[in-house]
């Protein structure tokens, strides 16, 4: 919503065929409407994540059915499956070459906690170790619905973002990282294990 | 199918100066196994593969198996003269089996419909001894198995045309399908810890003594 116009003057300009907006409000309209995934699926997510882009969910109804090849093309990264430790630093890789303004969907029970797969040695548990996520699905997998449902949180996200001001969006300051440090194969795990300026477990209390 | 009486007998027959064991399977499969020594091993396959009566020309598995130290205890009744009594006295021997990691193919033919005949090779200790012949000269489908044996369990397959880790990354230096391997420490947050996953993730809990105290009470309590 545009700051500064009253509500009610604006829906009675509205009537009368006059349309009063803000540059904020234009701006993140057209792209909340445009988000393009990057093209890229890594487990059984990825089949419901397909699901979603064809007809029945139709992920096109949201404006989400570009799906880049290239991650210079593309918008938001759903991460659809299990991270495995091999893969983590390919797709930070990846994440790191999106342009700017980007997104991070982590989808399903792996993505976002390593899932069914966290007391193993060689699935990276949770993808928010790495890169920032701004939308988590729970489920294994989660259906379609549960996609599109993040989808349209991340366009609230979007539409709430700021151009100016001390809490503007992350991509149009230039104090905030665009590009997180890729993780390198170490001799027993990845080094490093997570990224300790984004990466804040909740602190573990028993009662 | 012959029996692997007859089949170790034939082998034995036909490739001079090879050592052949069965090893039983207790469980309900039955599917017992020949155990071959590592220096004929090559021969003994390559004949598995080429008679005329078995053709196994088919190796549809590979899998490792890791044996720790471990001591095997037998109590045997013995009759001893005890203070000039005949008495039947209980015995107990301990065997030493000293650990080792065995590799095991399954081995089936395409050509008689048979199989499977399972064969297994055992490497002299866990440690620079980890070594086996690598039969994928004989059986083209053991060469990505082997290398996984290679990644997970630790073994060097001599003779194996491209011997690197599979699974994990080059620069990885564990062996995780070991029995003694211990998963790199992560368990900073877990939010439903239990059984082993609770006692690794304690170092990262606030202590609470009273609580935790009265935990090991009620550990050592048991019902009369």
């Amino acid at each position: 919503m545009s700051e500064g116009i009253d509500e009610v003057l604006r829906s009675k300009l509205q009537q009368q065929g006059i349309w009063v907006s803000s540059m904020q409000e234009l701006y993140n309209w057209g792209r909340k409407n445009s988000i393009w995934p990057l093209q890229f699926g890594l487990a059984c997510c990825a089949i419901e994540m397909i699901a979603t882009a064809a007809s029945r969910y139709d992920i096109a109804r949201f404006g989400g059915e570009v799906f880049r090849p290239s991650p210079r093309q593309a918008d938001l990264m759903i991460v659809a499956g299990t991270v495995t430790k091999k893969m983590a630093p390919q797709i930070v890789r990846l994440y790191n070459q999106m342009a700017d303004p980007k997104y991070v969907i982590a989808m399903g029970a792996c993505a976002i906690s390593g899932g069914p797969f966290k007391q193993g040695y060689n699935v990276l548990k949770g993808i928010d170790r790495y890169i920032p996520v701004d939308v988590y699905i729970p489920g294994c997998p989660p259906r379609p619905e549960a996609l599109l449902h993040a989808f349209m949180e991340l366009q609230r996200k979007i539409d709430e973002q700021k151009l100016s001001g001390a809490n503007k969006a992350a991509h149009l300051d230039s104090d905030q990282p665009s590009e997180f440090p890729v993780p390198a194969f170490g001799k027993h795990d990845l080094e490093p294990p997570a990224n300790p300026d984004i990466f804040h477990p909740p602190k573990l209390e028993r009662v | 199918m012959e029996s692997l009486e007859e089949i170790k007998a034939r082998i034995e027959a036909a490739v001079p100066g090879a050592k052949i064991d069965i090893v039983t399977n207790g469980g309900p499969s039955q599917q017992h196994s020949l155990r071959v020594d590592n220096e004929h091993a090559c021969d003994v396959a390559k004949w598995l593969r080429d008679d005329p009566v078995l053709r196994l020309d088919f190796c549809s598995n590979v899998t490792g198996v890791d044996w720790l130290d471990r001591t095997v205890k037998k109590t045997v009744k013995v009759k001893k003269v005890v203070d000039g009594e005949e008495k039947e006295v209980n015995e107990t021997t301990e065997e030493k089996i000293p650990g080792h990691i065995e590799a095991v193919y399954h081995l089936y033919s395409m050509t008689h419909k048979h199989g499977p005949v399972i064969i297994r090779m055992r490497t002299s200790d866990r440690a620079a001894g980890a070594r086996l012949p690598s039969l994928t000269p004989i059986w083209r489908s053991a060469e990505f198995q082997e290398r996984e044996i290679f990644d997970l369990y630790g073994v060097k397959f001599d003779g194996h045309p491209d011997l690197r880790r599979i699974l994990m990354w080059d620069e990885f230096e564990d062996y995780p399908m070991r029995k003694d391997y211990r998963e790199p420490d992560d368990y900073e947050y877990e939010p439903t810890p239990h059984d082993d996953v609770l006692e690794r993730a304690k170092p990262y809990y606030t202590p609470r003594p009273q609580i935790d105290g009265a935990e090991s009470i009620v550990e050592e309590w048991k019902p009369t």
